[in-house]
């Protein structure tokens, strides 16, 4: 009954606490009551309107965002304890970013084994040795070398996320990894997150790549103004929504 | 066509640095050749190594102060960024001369006072002498009060520096679990630092300059002994001459050594 990844109606607001912006009628209420829970091993894709609080939600698992209410657990890892381990609960679960955010003064092969060594205190050899490993997975061996902005968005994008897994992390959230990327290199990243989705990996996803949802989603979920609006199989979700809201999104984005 | 391959070639030439390097030749050509311009070159050449060593004791001193002050004004820690704030713009509110009167001789007898209180047991003790304001020669103080004054500004190029590094990489490296400060010290400041090294460089050309100004101290760098032996020869034309000669030296490499290394960072950049 509790999944692996559990979120227990999250509330978020915006605005109150903005640097130099004071003013309370422009209070945006980013999630509002959302309680979600994902099982180890399970796919979940979060899809919603622009400004609908998915990033917020995923930043919130690995606390980038700090909830005003709710909780939020990791296996038995309280998120959202006042003085919850944050190192801990950012090794356990690893971030894939829109833009990359790969670190622009460091090589691909540097990228990837700089955690390990700083925060896990694994030996340079040995975390080199990782960091190879990995990135030959994603198809980027005879790129080790290379800087970020050497890469194709792509090639960026893949080692981004064998930076992540180089973590050893037990989740991995995903926020639109491919909508910075031009069409011809969405699929080999999509590739990629469907290779982890196959070897059991807990991912938490925020895409609209029709393509990736049918081929690895076990659940498709609706937000919209900050809730969830809707959730089930893709098949369900995609084929025969409930709610109006979710087949007018729907029909937007398939045009 | 022709024509206008060699205007483009022309062009090219940076006319005002064959300018200087001819004036440098002829300058240093008639000093070898004129007895009197050769002691003039002796005598003010004692005060170059004053000169530097002010220059890069200060310079290295208030890169290291101007590094912790530039880190807690873009702290989020709000006391810091107050306290940092209100000496940066204190110390850039005042003509640096006046801060250098100050130290020398406000600062130092103040600072002798605050040693002797926190050693009182080891001086009643006769471990060691109790400090005067003449502990602290002038050209200490000197470079104490240029390290106080450039560590402002290089502050504030610091700051700058760790603003211009990119957010989502301060993210990315907080989701894969480093800390604040392995953050700052792993991502931040090594892009931060290659993107503001021609601005730090520049402030070493500008202390050299500002170097000058020990001179109202009777410290005895380039300047001082160039006002002194002008005054007691009344050669002023032949003796500011060899002092503007020795500054341009240092300065005029020196920028070119920082626009070579803007032109190596900005081609890196674009690799
Ligand atoms: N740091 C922030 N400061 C102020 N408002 C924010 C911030 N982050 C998000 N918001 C607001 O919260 C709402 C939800 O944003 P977000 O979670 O980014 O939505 P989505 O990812 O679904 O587009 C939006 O209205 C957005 O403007
Ligand atoms: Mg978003």
């Amino acid at each position: 009954m509790s999944g692996f990844i559990r979120i227990v109606e999250a509330r978020k607001t915006f605005g109150d606490d903005v640097r130099g912006n004071r003013s309370h009628n422009q209070l945006v209420r980013a999630l509002d009551g959302v309680s979600l829970d994902v099982d180890k091993g399970e796919v979940v894709l979060i899809i919603g309107p622009s400004g609908s609080g998915k990033s917020t939600l995923l930043r919130a698992v690995n606390r980038l965002e700090t909830l005003d209410s709710g909780e939020i657990w990791i296996g038995d890892d309280a998120v959202t304890a006042k003085h919850a381990d944050l190192r801990r609960i950012r090794e356990d679960v690893g971030m894939v970013f829109q833009s990359f955010n790969l670190f622009a003064h460091l090589s691909i092969l540097e990228n990837v084994s700089l955690a390990p060594r700083i925060v896990r205190k694994v030996s340079a050899a040995q975390a080199r040795e990782t960091a190879r490993q990995l990135l030959e997975r994603v198809g980027l061996a005879d790129k080790l070398d290379r800087y970020p902005r050497q890469l194709s968005g792509g090639q960026q994008q893949r080692a981004a996320i064998a930076r992540a897994l180089a973590m050893n992390p037990r989740a991995l959230l995903f926020d639109e990894p491919t909508s910075a990327l031009d069409p011809e290199m969405i699929k080999e990243v999509l590739d990629v997150m469907t290779a982890l989705a196959d070897e059991g990996m807990t991912m938490l996803v925020v895409s609209h790549e029709m393509g990736f949802a049918r081929a690895a989603a076990d659940r498709v979920v609706f937000m919209d103004n900050g809730r969830i609006v809707e959730q089930g199989s893709p098949e369900q979700v995609f084929s025969s929504a409930r709610e109006t809201r979710t087949r007018e999104f729907l029909a937007h984005i398939l045009n | 066509m022709k024509r206008n391959r060699v205007a483009a070639a022309l062009g090219g030439v940076p006319w005002w640095l064959v300018l200087v390097v001819g004036l440098g030749i002829v300058a240093l050509t008639t000093a070898l050749a004129d007895a009197s311009y050769r002691v003039i070159f002796g005598a003010v050449a004692k005060g170059f190594g004053v000169t530097m060593t002010v220059a890069v004791v200060s310079y290295a001193a208030s890169l290291v102060l101007g590094l912790f002050l530039g880190l807690a004004r873009a702290s989020r820690f709000r006391p810091l960024r107050e306290v940092s704030t209100f000496y940066i713009e204190l110390v850039r509110g005042l003509p640096m001369l006046v801060i250098l009167y100050y130290i020398a001789f406000v600062g130092a007898p103040a600072l002798a006072g605050v040693l002797n209180a926190l050693l009182a047991p080891l001086i009643r003790s006769g471990a060691i002498e109790a400090f005067q304001s003449r502990s602290f020669d002038f050209a200490t103080r000197a470079a104490l009060a240029l390290t106080l004054g450039y560590a402002a500004f290089i502050a504030e190029i610091f700051r700058a520096g760790i603003e211009s590094v990119d957010r989502g990489q301060i993210e990315a490296a907080h989701a894969l679990g480093l800390s604040p400060a392995q953050t700052m010290v792993r991502v931040v400041l090594p892009q931060a630092i290659r993107n503001v090294l021609p601005a730090l460089a520049n402030e070493f050309v500008a202390i050299i300059k500002d170097s000058a100004l020990v001179s109202v101290l009777g410290v005895q760098d380039i300047t001082q002994i160039g006002k002194v032996y002008a005054a007691s020869t009344f050669k002023f034309f032949e003796t500011y001459n060899v002092v503007a000669f020795f500054y341009l030296c240092m300065t005029i490499s020196l920028s070119m050594l920082v626009r070579a290394l803007e032109r190596r960072l900005k081609r890196e950049n674009a690799r």
